[in-house]
């Protein structure tokens, strides 16, 4: 594959997400772009890059194509913490929002997880058919706390995924997915080997548990901060991965750039698109996510090769 | 038809309503018994609409764990919604009345026709079925949500107002139209109760009883989403409750006879929700709880279902 075109795209993406928005470039320019456009154009990519990275983590851990973190439970819980938090203790600091929310992503993901080892193997559909469910009920249970207390458009902030707010000093919890982006780069060999099943990785000598552990980190923090930051960006996890795996293949440690380059991109196209089709008016990005993921979702289900992936056995 | 199974049915329902309408009562009599009838009709039409239609489309799908809902149908029917306010606009006096009805179900009964005998047409994996019609589900509600957010302010106030589930503003004029629609249609599924239940074993068996599946199947198609677009215009989405009832009347009706699965599913349905409604309004005065409480055992139910069909 030759990568000068998408290096060209990419370049042009961010260009476009510099330039476009409400407010015009004249004098005030430089502060304009340094305060509100730069911080937007860089969260959307680090939201993106980390969501695709955790998302084929999650795969490879559920051993199943079809899961992400935004979509079985993960971005959920840590929705619900979010609501949890400010109902209990409505002043609390961002950072402790930030670590209860990501302690609840933790424990949904790990119980999602023990649900998937119960599940036969033989069936693809099963896994992500539970996912979703489980993600529907966590979000439920969030919804009635919130509607209890008053607190819908709250989550609806962090349910449904939005950059118009992002600006400098209001982001940067972002760079944390950037940098468990990083580590899951430095473990991306052992997140190869625990994709080919417990038996398979213990034999090669890896402790299948710590593995287990380090992606349910990685997975739930990129998920947790996201949720916290911008709200919840369907589908990213999904989509790239699997357009990914059918260009370059499983071995993560060199798709894993590719990776988080196509989250990044993903993100930035639909954001600049909710920017441009309603212009000056913006469309969350959550909602164009939605849209386009879900039909990427339906297209590979329809696909014959759907079933037949090395993950989904 | 088994006349235990039905009794019983309807002294729950019974039961649920009386409480309904009594419990907590204070000052005019006649007042209170006419709002709070107005409601328990409410409650109970859109109970039997869902449980009706979820049991006719499990039969016709050959599965207890799909339901219209799941598969979006009312989704879709949200999304015309929206579609028709963004094209005529939400200003015309009426709007929430009859023509607005008659057209949106119109057009709900052809696209969930196209779509979802095209989704049905091959029926072999049932999971990547089930899976692709709740991704479907996501995917209208995400369109629902972008047309939402093209149109005029005003207009997205009406459509938001509509895209949640509400019990406690269920519009009078709408009620007055949704009840015989969904009497006539029950009815009408009840004299072709024995056609549901050649249905119900199978393309092959039906066939050689004289039934033509394939297109008994679709046309039942029209039936079942003309009571989930009544359902929905009335009170909105409503994902698990119909997965529930069928669960429970298949659980304890200890037959396959529609004849009385329909009315025992209708009864249970409404008594269930009128019990719940009465216990979380009355009792424990929580408002507008009892939808998300039906909805999450709903979906534990769904969850228990797909496992014990993964483990047989």
């Amino acid at each position: 594959m030759r990568l000068g075109p998408l290096i060209a795209g990419f370049a042009l993406l961010i260009l476009a997400s510099l330039l476009l928005g409400a407010g015009r470039l004249d004098g005030d320019a430089p502060w304009l772009l340094a305060v509100s456009r730069l911080p937007r154009t860089l969260a959307a990519m680090l939201a993106g890059a980390g969501l695709a990275v955790a998302g084929v983590i999650m795969q490879m851990l559920a051993r199943n194509r079809f899961v992400e973190p935004e979509t079985v439970g993960t971005g959920q819980a840590a929705g619900l913490g979010l609501v949890v938090m400010t109902v209990l203790a409505p002043g609390s600091a961002l950072w402790l929002r930030m670590v209860v929310a990501l302690c609840f992503a933790l424990a949904a993901t790990a119980v999602f997880m023990a649900l998937v080892r119960r599940l036969p193997p033989r069936d693809p559909m099963l896994v992500p058919l539970t996912g979703l469910v489980y993600g529907g009920i966590i979000a439920a249970v969030a919804g009635f706390i919130a509607y209890e207390n008053d607190l819908l458009q709250f989550l609806d902030i962090w349910m449904n995924g939005e950059f118009s707010g992002v600006m400098l000093g209001r982001y940067e919890f972002l760079w944390l997915a950037g940098g468990a982006t990083l580590l899951a780069w430095a473990f991306a060999n052992r997140f190869t080997i625990a994709g080919m099943g417990e038996e398979m990785s213990q034999s090669l000598g890896l402790s299948y548990r710590q593995v287990m552990a380090t992606g349910l980190c990685i997975v739930s923090l990129v998920s947790a901060v996201t949720v916290v930051t911008v709200g919840m960006l369907p589908f990213v996890g999904l989509v790239v991965p699997n357009i990914a795996s059918r260009l370059s293949g499983d071995h993560l440690r060199r798709s894993l750039p590719g990776l988080a380059a196509g989250g990044a991109a993903l993100v930035l196209a639909c954001d600049v698109i909710g920017r441009a089709v309603r212009y000056p008016y913006e469309i969350p990005v959550g909602t164009i996510l939605g849209v386009v993921g879900a039909c990427v979702f339906i297209w590979l289900l329809q696909g014959r090769v759907a079933g037949q992936g090395r993950h989904a056995r | 038809m088994r006349a235990d199974v039905l009794l019983a049915a309807l002294a729950f329902y019974l039961v649920s309503a009386a409480l309904f309408l009594t419990l907590g009562a204070r000052g005019d009599w006649g007042f209170i018994l006419a709002f709070r009838g107005e409601k328990l009709l409410a409650l109970t039409v859109v109970a039997v609409a869902v449980a009706v239609s979820t049991i006719v489309f499990q039969t016709v799908t050959a599965n207890r764990i799909l339901t219209p809902a799941i598969m979006g149908f009312d989704a879709l029917y949200i999304l015309i919604q929206s579609l028709t306010v963004a094209a005529l606009g939400a200003g015309a006096a009426g709007w929430s009345g009859l023509p607005a009805f008659a057209l949106e179900t119109t057009l709900m009964i052809g696209a969930a026709g196209l779509l979802f005998g095209l989704l049905l047409r091959d029926s072999e994996d049932l999971n990547r079925i089930v899976l692709t019609g709740i991704v479907l589900g996501i995917l209208l509600r995400s369109l629902n949500a972008l047309v939402t957010r093209m149109i005029h302010p005003s207009e997205y106030a009406f459509v938001v107002a509509r895209s949640y589930a509400r019990f406690n503003s269920v519009a009078p004029d709408l009620l007055w139209i949704a009840t015989p629609i969904v009497a006539l249609v029950t009815a009408g599924l009840l004299i072709g109760a024995r056609r549901l239940d050649v249905i119900a074993l199978g393309r092959d068996p039906a066939l050689v009883l004289g039934v033509d599946h394939r297109r008994a199947a679709i046309g039942l198609l029209v039936p079942v989403t003309l009571l989930v677009a009544v359902s929905t215009a009335l009170v909105g989405p409503i994902v698990f409750f119909g997965l529930l009832v069928s669960a429970i009347v298949h659980q304890v009706a200890g037959t396959w006879r529609h004849a009385t699965l329909l009315p025992a599913g209708a009864l249970i349905g409404a008594g269930l929700l009128v019990l719940c409604q009465t216990l979380f309004e009355r009792v424990l005065d929580m408002q507008a709880t009892v939808l998300v409480v039906i909805e999450s055992i709903g979906g534990l139910v769904f969850l228990m279902l797909l496992f014990r069909r993964a483990r047989a």
